[in-house]
């Protein structure tokens, strides 16, 4: 099966590409690129408008299944992840039951591969069952596939855990993706300690709970000399320390989601929208600054969305009893493009490694670039048009998204995964 | 004149105006609570739901009465027989409690933010009687018109509030409402009773030194400290936070001649205040703040259920 993409302004930084050309797939691969090319047969569109980049990845998203179907499941995950541009998306370990065994990856992996729309790289449990004092069985996970271990959602509360983690991951040379957050200082904190939890009266979750956690992960990654990822990075203290790490050596990255990048706490008000309860919190201006400055200068390797599903019937309550977590797969390249490459903000260059080049570093994965020889997984973004996001046109099961409303500029509409189209022209391709 | 409000849900949202029309009509509330008849048919026909979904004994009790007095017809809806506690939703809840052609809500509940909520998902008008650590209007209303009582003015004067300012709801209305109506406002507490921005709410000074805020204070407003398990509490003994919190007989030397006590109830006696305190004949209005419950409620009743000046004067 050959596939011909012409005229697409293809832009690859790795390959130092950036101009008009077309694009011979066949059997998965590139095999080809330059211009006025033409295959005997097989399928030939013309791009001609459109930007292709190497296939975007979350590394950040909660499939929900096996356990929580009534939020989202494999197969409408990744039909959400497909319908936002991405090709491959690394899945959260909290499930019901929790991926903490060589029979959860192989559950996701198989699942994956019966209905998934993108690849699915499965992040195992760090601690049997979430439960933070007993090391899962991380070396047969990874032997079946698990590409990086966290106990996402709760984080590890005691340092010599986190230490025995570190140190016991090390011999298989997997990422720790740390979720950083002390409990004993955030308790049943809602929304950021400060303006907003005074405002509406609710209890706070302080940035120190989570600056603490990651100030206390870097000293554990100096000590064990384990790759550490810092999940979901929020204040402008905490991306400090990282930026500190990384200058003295450390094999510290961290990731940012586009809702502590573009919103912050004022816009929960009297209303207590609960698909503004995310965690960590919506935090403050400041920070939104911070993240930012933090993109444009390196220290964040990478956005993510924690790509967060619940029931409508899950956020419909009071705020202090909906559950954490916002959707995000549908609306992020979005977002990105409308608030940091029309704005100037950012190249699409750099669009490219935040969102496709640096996690699949991070995971370990093999590259993907728009060169003969590497596997076909392509993201084609149409930079003109305009669009509103809508929750009833998500695919996913989840309609809790804070940007519900937002006007954006650009999106994908086709994606390739191998060579084959996961979504054409804007619409899923079944 | 009409009233500008359908809901009671957060005081900021209340002008000077609005409150002091609210405060004038309790007054002639209060005359009529005097008389031995005490009832007015003003509210006849209207439904009110007294949504209760947390205990409270004297916002409710006050608040039945005060609907009693206007003859409106109300429902006790909460506490045991709650279907919240049979697992329905709180939206569900209301929707079926609108289905019964409702007029008002009052309601109390754990959780910030649930008076608001509901009104999208009813027609009726809605009286925010506490919801968790938030807001609490009427308890704030109250208070200013004992202190406006007792004072004969709001404008000008300097209270104290002292206590638990983090966890309280009473605060949450209290320090904006005192603000809208021209008061200073210091707040004292330890500091692990502070919530981590009290200018937000409108605090102008801020201390943990009682002995020195007292001779600066007209109204001296003591919170009831909850009685918690020490393990996590944010004060090492009631003893201490007495020593350090409490208004006592040996503190009294420090207030002004004309300063008055307040305490919006129950009181641990021994803990924020001592009896002497507490019963001063002259000082204390807590017991003229819980007569202040139902003639406040009252009027805010009949000015949400569409009252009019010419309903009072006839």
């Amino acid at each position: 099966m050959a596939l011909l993409l012409k005229n697409a302004h293809v832009i690859d930084p790795q390959a130092g590409l950036d101009g008009i050309m077309d694009i011979v797939v066949r059997d998965g691969v590139v095999v080809e690129t330059g211009t006025a090319l033409s295959i005997p047969k097989g399928e030939i569109r013309d791009l001609t408008g459109k930007i292709v980049i190497p296939g975007l990845v979350d590394m950040h998203v909660h499939l929900r299944e096996p356990g929580f179907e009534q939020k989202e499941d494999i197969a409408s995950g990744t039909r959400a992840a497909a319908h936002g541009g991405f090709t491959a998306v690394c899945c959260m370990p909290n499930t019901d039951p929790v991926i903490d065994d060589a029979n959860g990856v192989e559950f996701i992996n198989r699942r994956a591969s019966q209905v998934g729309r993108c690849r699915v790289y499965v992040a195992g449990a760090c601690s049997k069952g979430l439960g933070g004092d007993t090391l899962a069985e991380m070396g047969d996970m990874a032997a079946h596939g698990a590409v990086a271990f966290t106990d996402d959602g709760r984080g590890i509360q005691d340092a010599g855990m986190m230490r025995r983690v570190m140190d016991y991951a090390h011999m298989f040379g997997k990422v720790i993706l740390s979720h950083c957050q002390d409990e004993s200082l955030v308790g049943e904190g809602q929304v950021n300690e400060g303006v907003a939890s005074t405002r509406l009266g609710m209890l706070g979750w302080p940035a120190e709970g989570e600056e603490l956690q990651i100030d206390r992960d870097i000293a554990l990654c100096r000590l064990t000399g384990t790759p550490l990822h810092i999940q979901h990075i929020s204040t402008r203290r905490g991306l400090d320390s990282v930026r500190a790490a990384k200058r003295e050596g450390l094999p510290v990255t961290c990731e940012v989601t586009p809702h502590h990048l573009f919103l912050n706490e004022d816009a929960i008000g009297s209303d207590y929208r609960t698909s503004l309860k995310v965690n960590p919190p919506l935090r403050t201006q400041d920070d939104n600054d911070a993240l930012l400055a933090g993109i444009i200068d390196g220290t964040v390797d990478c956005l993510v969305t924690d790509h967060a599903p619940h029931a409508d019937w899950e956020k419909d309550q009071e705020f202090e009893l909906a559950p954490f977590g916002m959707v995000g797969l549908e609306t992020s390249l979005g977002l990105v493009l409308t608030q940091l490459v029309d704005t100037g903000l950012i190249e699409y260059g750099k669009l490219v490694e935040l969102m496709s080049v640096a996690p699949r570093r991070i995971l370990g994965l093999d590259p993907v670039s728009i060169v003969p020889g590497s596997v076909a997984d392509l993201t084609v973004i149409d930079p003109e048009t305009s669009w509103t996001v809508t929750a009833k046109d998500f695919c996913s099961k989840g309609s809790n998204s804070g940007f519900v409303g937002a006007q954006l500029k650009g999106r994908a509409t086709d994606t390739y995964v191998g060579g084959y189209a996961t979504m054409q022209d804007g619409a899923l391709v079944e | 004149m009409a009233f500008a409000h359908k809901h009671l849900i957060d005081i900021a949202e209340y002008s000077a105006d609005d409150i002091m029309q609210i405060l004038e009509t309790a007054v002639i509330f209060k005359e009529v609570n005097e008389r031995k008849i005490k009832k007015l048919p003003t509210l006849k026909g209207l439904t009110v739901v007294n949504m209760f979904n947390e205990p409270s004994t004297r916002t409710r009790s006050s608040f039945e009465l005060a609907e009693k007095r206007l003859s409106c017809d109300s429902l006790n809806f909460g506490g045991s027989s709650s279907s919240t506690v049979k697992g329905e939703s709180l939206v569900d809840t209301i929707e079926t409690l609108s289905s019964y052609k409702i007029d008002l809500v009052v309601v109390r509940d754990k959780h910030a933010g649930v008076p608001e909520k509901l009104t999208h998902h009813t027609n009726a008008g809605i009286i925010d009687a506490g919801d968790g650590k938030h807001q609490h209007p009427t308890q704030a209303l109250l208070d200013l018109f004992s202190i406006w009582q007792s004072k004969g003015t709001l404008d000008g004067l300097h209270v104290g509030i002292v206590g638990d300012i983090g966890h309280s709801r009473v605060c949450g209305s209290l320090i904006p409402a005192l603000k809208i109506m021209g008061c200073e406002v210091t707040v004292i507490a330890p500091a692990t009773l502070l919530p981590a921005r009290p200018d937000i709410l409108g605090a102008d000074h801020v201390t943990s030194n009682l002995d020195e805020a007292l001779p600066e204070l007209d109204v001296v407003y003591m919170l009831r400290i909850q009685r918690e398990r020490l393990e996590g509490a944010p004060y090492p003994s009631l003893r201490e936070y007495n020593m350090f919190f409490g208004l006592t007989r040996e503190r009294e030397h420090l207030m002004r001649p004309d300063a008055i006590i307040c305490h919006p109830g129950p009181i641990n006696r021994g803990v924020e205040l001592d009896s002497y305190m507490a019963d001063h004949p002259q000082r204390s209005v807590i017991l003229d703040q819980v007569y202040a419950g139902i003639c406040t409620r009252m009027a805010v009743l009949y000015w949400l259920l569409g009252g009019s000046e010419h309903g009072l004067t006839a």
